[in-house]
Order: C-alpha cells, then sequence, then structure tokens
C-alpha cells in the first residue's frame, strides 16, 4: 500500500553560523551575510518521509514551500534527496503574513494538492523559533497532530493508524494517532541523507515559473514540454483560492507595534587582561567576599 | 468575561512551575486592567486542585477532571479550551513555552482566529495609536487602550519587538519557564472553584490519540537553580572546548551553560542552552567563556548577580554588562581559573 506524503519546508536565513559581518554597524541584521538555506529540522521531516517512501514503495513525497521566488531552492534540494514534486507558493499579497496567516495559505494549497496520508514538517523554523505553523495547519484541515516527534515507529495503512515516538519536556513518550495528521518533526530526530548524485542531474535545471527571466521561459517551454518534472508548480493566492481577509497582512492578527534596539546599560565594568597575578588576584577577591565558595 | 486567563499545566496531580509564575504575572495584568484573574486546570483526578493555583490571586479556577485528559493530548485540552473561551471571551490568555504549551497555544489560535507570541519575555499593558484600515479600505489612525504588549527579542542583534494583536481576543503568549517570577499572593486567597461537566466541552470523537508509553526522566542537572553558571559559547571551538568548562564548573560546584550558537554547533546538548529560547538562570555568579552577547542569550541571564566575561574580542556586547571583564582568550584564562582556584581555595 503506497502513502500519499507531503513535507513543509521553509527557506530561512542561516541564524546558526552568524560570521562576524552577520550585523551591521548599527546593530541590524546583515542579511546579505546570512545565506538562505532549507530550515533545519524541515530537513528531519524530509528524512522521516523518505524512510515512510521506502517502507511503502509507490508513495509520493510533494514538498511545499511559500516564500520569495528564489524559494524554489528548498524544492530543488528536496527533489535532489529523493522527494518526488514540489510546490511553491508565492505571491505578493502573501508577503507580511504571521503564522496564522501562513498556516491558512499553506492549507490551501494542502488541499489543492488534494490527496494526503501524513503532513509532515519541522517543529519549528530557526528565524522565528515559534513552532507554531504545523498545529495551525492541522487546526485548520481539521486533523489532529502530533508535534516534536523524534521517530516513526511504525504505520499501518489498512488501519489508518501511526505510532510515533516524541520528545516531551524531561522525557519521551510513545502515542498512537489516526491518519490523515499533521506531524511536526525534532532536530533529535534522524538526520536528512544526503543529495543523491543522479537526482541531482535529472533535477538541477527545475524551476519555477517566477525564476525564470522572459528569455529562460522561452527557451525552456519545449525542454518542460518533454520533462514536465522540470517545472516546479508555482501557486499565487488566487490559484489556491485564498480568502485576501485571511492572507498577508491582512490575516495576520498579530501586529510589530515598535521594533527597539537595545543598549545595554554599561555597568561599571573592571577590565583585565589575563595574566597570571590579575587571575589569581580576582579568585582571591571572589573567594574572601564569599562569591565564590 | 474580558478577563485574564492562564492554562495551567499539570503534570500528574501537580501544576507545572511555569504556570504558577503566569498566575503571578496574570494577577499584576489583571490588577492593571482591573478585571478578574482566572485559570484552567484540566487532567484527571484533581480533587483539591485549586489548594496550589488559588495563593497566587485567581478569582475563579475552571476545573476539567476526567480521565483521558491526561497525560495531555492535542484534541481535547484544544477543544475545552476553545469553548470555554467561546463562552468566557477572554482578552488575555497565558501558556507555558513548554511543550505542552506549544502544541496547545497555536491550535487554539488557530480556531479562534487570535494572534499568538512565543517566547515572550516581558508582558505590559499600555495604549497607542495604529493605522488600520477602514471599511472603505483607506488608512486611518486608530487609537487602543489597555492593550497587551507581547515583548520578545527578534531575530538579529539587539532588537527586542512589541507585538500586538489590537483587533482580535484573546490576547496570546507564551512565555518559558523560569521567565517570570512566582510569588504567593496570599495563601487564604479566595476564588470560586467551577467543576464542569467535561463532556460538555469536549466530544467523545475528540479523544483520538493515545498515549502507549510515557518515560519522564529525571533532569541530569539544575541548571536553573545553579548558584554559579560556567556558559560557554561558539568561541570554545569544539566539544572538547567545553570540556575545560566541565573542569572549572566541577571546582566551582556549578553548572554549565551554552550560547544557542554553540548548542548549534553541536558542542553541548540542547538542554544546557541559556537564553530566550532556553533556560532562563539567576545564579550568583555567571562566568561567560567565549560568549558575544546577543540580546536572546542576554534574555535569559542578565538578572545574574555577577557577570565575569572572557573574550578575546574587547568589544563583545556581553562586556557591557559585564561586572569584570577579562581580554583574553578561553584556552588561556580558563586553566588560570581552575589553577587559582584551587590554590586558594585550600
Amino acid at each position: 500500500m503506497s502513502l500519499k506524503i507531503v513535507v513543509l519546508a521553509k527557506q530561512v536565513p542561516d541564524t546558526r553560523n552568524v560570521g562576524p559581518d552577520a550585523m551591521t554597524p548599527e546593530g541590524t541584521v546583515n542579511r546579505a551575510a546570512l545565506p538562505a538555506v532549507f530550515n533545519p529540522e524541515d530537513l528531519n521531516a524530509l528524512e522521516q518521509a523518505l524512510r515512510l517512501k521506502e517502507q511503502f514503495p509507490g508513495s509520493t513525497i510533494s514538498v511545499l514551500t511559500m516564500g520569495l521566488p528564489k524559494s524554489a531552492e528548498v524544492i530543488r534540494e528536496a527533489l535532489y534527496r529523493g522527494a518526488d514534486q514540489g510546490y511553491v507558493v508565492t505571491d505578493r499579497p502573501l508577503g507580511g503574513a504571521d503564522t496564522l496567516a501562513t498556516s491558512y495559505t499553506l492549507s490551501q494549497a494542502i488541499k489543492k494538492i488534494g490527496e494526503y496520508d501524513i503532513i509532515l514538517g519541522g517543529r519549528q523554523a530557526i528565524d522565528g523559533d515559534t513552532a507554531q505553523v504545523g498545529p495551525q495547519i492541522a487546526e485548520k484541515l481539521g486533523l489532529t497532530q502530533v508535534t516534536y516527534a523524534e521517530e516513526i515507529l511504525s504505520l499501518d495503512p489498512a488501519a489508518k493508524k501511526i505510532v510515533i515516538k516524541r520528545h516531551i519536556d524531561g522525557g519521551v513518550e510513545t502515542v498512537e494517532a489516526p491518519l490523515p495528521l499533521v506531524v511536526t518533526v525534532n532536530g533529535s530526530a534522524a538526520p536528512c541523507r544526503p543529495r543523491n548524485a543522479k537526482r541531482v542531474m535529472k533535477y538541477k535545471n527545475a524551476t519555477a515559473a517566477a525564476e525564470r527571466t522572459p528569455e529562460q521561459a522561452e527557451a525552456l517551454a519545449p525542454v518542460i514540454e518533454k520533462k514536465p518534472y522540470l517545472n516546479i508548480t508555482q501557486w499565487g493566492a488566487a490559484d489556491i483560492d485564498a480568502d485576501p481577509a485571511q492572507i498577508g497582512k491582512a490575516g495576520s492578527p498579530t501586529n510589530v507595534k515598535t521594533v527597539q534596539n537595545i543598549v545595554f546599560k554599561a555597568k561599571e565594568s573592571r577590565t583585565m587582561t589575563g595574566s597570571d597575578e590579575e587571575i589569581d588576584n580576582l579568585i582571591q577577591e571572589l573567594l574572601n567576599e564569599k562569591i565564590i565558595g | 468575561m474580558n478577563n485574564v486567563f492562564v492554562y495551567c499545566e499539570i503534570e500528574g496531580q501537580t501544576v507545572a512551575d511555569v504556570s504558577l509564575e503566569l498566575l503571578t504575572k496574570g494577577r499584576k495584568l489583571a490588577n492593571t486592567l482591573g478585571v478578574q484573574l482566572e485559570c484552567i486546570c484540566a487532567g484527571s483526578k484533581l480533587d483539591g486542585v485549586e489548594k496550589q493555583v488559588l495563593p497566587f490571586g485567581v478569582d475563579k479556577v475552571h476545573v476539567f477532571d476526567a480521565e483521558g485528559l491526561f497525560p495531555y493530548t492535542s484534541n481535547p485540552h484544544t477543544a475545552l479550551v476553545v469553548n470555554l473561551f467561546k463562552q468566557e471571551k477572554p482578552q488575555i490568555c497565558l501558556m507555558g513555552a513548554t511543550v505542552i504549551g506549544r502544541d496547545l497555544g497555536p491550535r487554539v489560535s488557530s480556531a479562534l482566529f487570535s494572534g499568538l507570541t512565543a517566547d515572550c519575555t516581558e508582558l505590559e499593558i499600555g495604549d497607542f495609536d495604529m493605522n488600520v484600515k477602514n471599511a472603505a479600505g483607506e488608512m486611518e489612525k486608530k487609537h487602543y487602550v489597555n492593550q497587551l504588549y507581547q515583548i520578545r527579542p527578534a531575530f538579529g542583534g539587539n532588537i527586542v519587538a512589541t507585538i500586538v494583536n489590537p483587533e482580535h481576543r484573546p490576547q496570546m503568549a507564551t512565555v518559558r519557564e523560569g521567565v517570570m517570577k512566582k510569588e504567593v499572593l496570599d495563601p487564604n486567597y479566595k476564588g470560586e472553584v467551577i467543576r464542569h461537566d467535561v463532556a460538555k466541552f469536549v466530544p467523545e470523537t475528540e479523544y483520538v490519540v493515545k498515549v502507549l508509553d510515557r518515560h519522564i526522566e529525571k533532569a541530569k542537572h539544575n541548571l536553573k537553580g545553579a548558584a554559579i553558571v560556567v556558559a560557554g559559547g561558539y568561541g570554545m571551538g569544539s566539544k572538547e572546548g567545553f570540556d575545560m568548562l566541565f573542569s572549572l564548573a566541577k571546582e566551582l560546584h556549578a553548572e554549565v551553560g551554552a550560547s544557542r550558537a554553540a548548542v548549534d554547533a553541536g558542542f553541548v546538548d540542547h538542554d544546557r542552552q541559556i537564553g530566550q529560547t532556553g533556560v532562563t538562570v539567576r545564579p550568583k555568579v555567571y562566568i561567560a567563556c567565549g560568549i558575544s552577547g546577543q540580546i536572546q542569550h542576554i534574555a535569559g541571564m542578565q538578572d545574574a548577580g555577577i557577570i565575569i566575561s572572557i573574550n578575546s574580542d574587547p568589544n563583545a556586547p556581553i562586556n557591557t554588562i559585564a561586572d569584570y571583564v577579562i581580554n583574553g582568550t578561553v584556552e588561556e584564562v580558563v586553566p588560570k581559573l581552575i589553577k587559582y582556584y584551587k590554590k586558594n581555595s585550600k
């Protein structure tokens, strides 16, 4: 028996490898210095999907992302690693979305994809750390959810049941849940397998329409006719039948009122070098004043 | 109506610390707004649970006691919170930024179309003007009073964002354990206790997930309550680099913490992360080793008594809040701290 699997992926600025030039002198983010990457926990989710596909041959993995046109990069990356197809939701009115508007948009796209047995995504994205989009999509689709998943222990397509080990505060728990459902995968789950060289060859020219210049589009049209897998499906707000009141800024209950640059109130501090004498004196002082025992 | 609500997390029969901390904060917000503080206690065998929460100044305790509500699963708890909120129309709802709160909060916010801000480090009440679209689609300035300011560090640099949800209720926020302080208001505080008929709030069909097995381990360390914390950043360079911090911590009877950068680089386990998305600590002494000091990190340690920063970069932001700044490499300075502590403590 085969499964229809949807994997949610986000392209994020790489906040993990923050180099010295990551900040501007004004203390704001130098976005140009932060490479855009596949959100790490979404890769953990992709790995779980690939394992299910191995276990249930004939299963299909559809990767779904929302973002700027260049976010199609994560679709290509997923194709290189074993996904079957990808969808990019990109449109100007979708901009400025908070987690609720994002989850509405993605849930509309999932409805358009149609059939699904399991929707997998990372627990959270590293650029916001909210962990909200997964559960909100589940609620919008009327599905249950298992968050913080570490491993899918078993799946019975006939009985429509899945058993998952998940992280909880201070421990682990094993739960049995019905299909279809939303599963968000924790970073402690198995890492994603690397790219497959053959698949890189096959999909390296796969693009979404928004990534192509008019000239490229014209040149590619006959190629795509023969090799339709080189076209990454792209949807705008109208394609997914989105209610304008529930997308972008309009569909976002949260507003950023102010963003404040914090200047730390400088304390009166004592500066020293790491010389033996200074460290010796410091330790003696801390001991004498019973600050350390 | 329009009261402040706290969802209390319950392990077995015990209300979680983070929930009690939020009751203290919720009480203050309710006082500012001139409304009542209410809370939700949902689980199994909860006789007398109100005794744990009333002393924090709760005016109304909503108890949902039924088999199947413990251990927590998403759907039944979402159903009872959503249905209760449709009845009670709270203006504010606070939850712990725990595995449970982060599972439940977004589901509730989606069902009620209300805004939710994760991992707040401060919550305040305020008034402001904001430009909003009117019915005709034109922008106009609107004045809002008594709004919840959900304050959290934002990605990148020393930036703090204030989030508001002026047009939607409840205003929801999650807060990590240890960020707010719990304080008993009055051990004999009198509040109303309502034991709800769970079946009226949670249809049988919501009990879809079965917990087959559950295993809670004792914490491996007591970072949260440690008197001395030795914390390492990306500047420690490697897992091996952290060994030296564990040696220093052993000498000082301290616990080892880390910045997010060090955790993400795999130098040390995630449960030792200090900061907005980790643990908040208030030790007597905080020794920051190779930590530059992003606002997210500082949010989790700024209340430390004495801060010692060891950094080869004299301009590291953390130095500005440090009491002692040692300009030097950790490789050079940390072994000296160990050496002279051994020498002088005898």
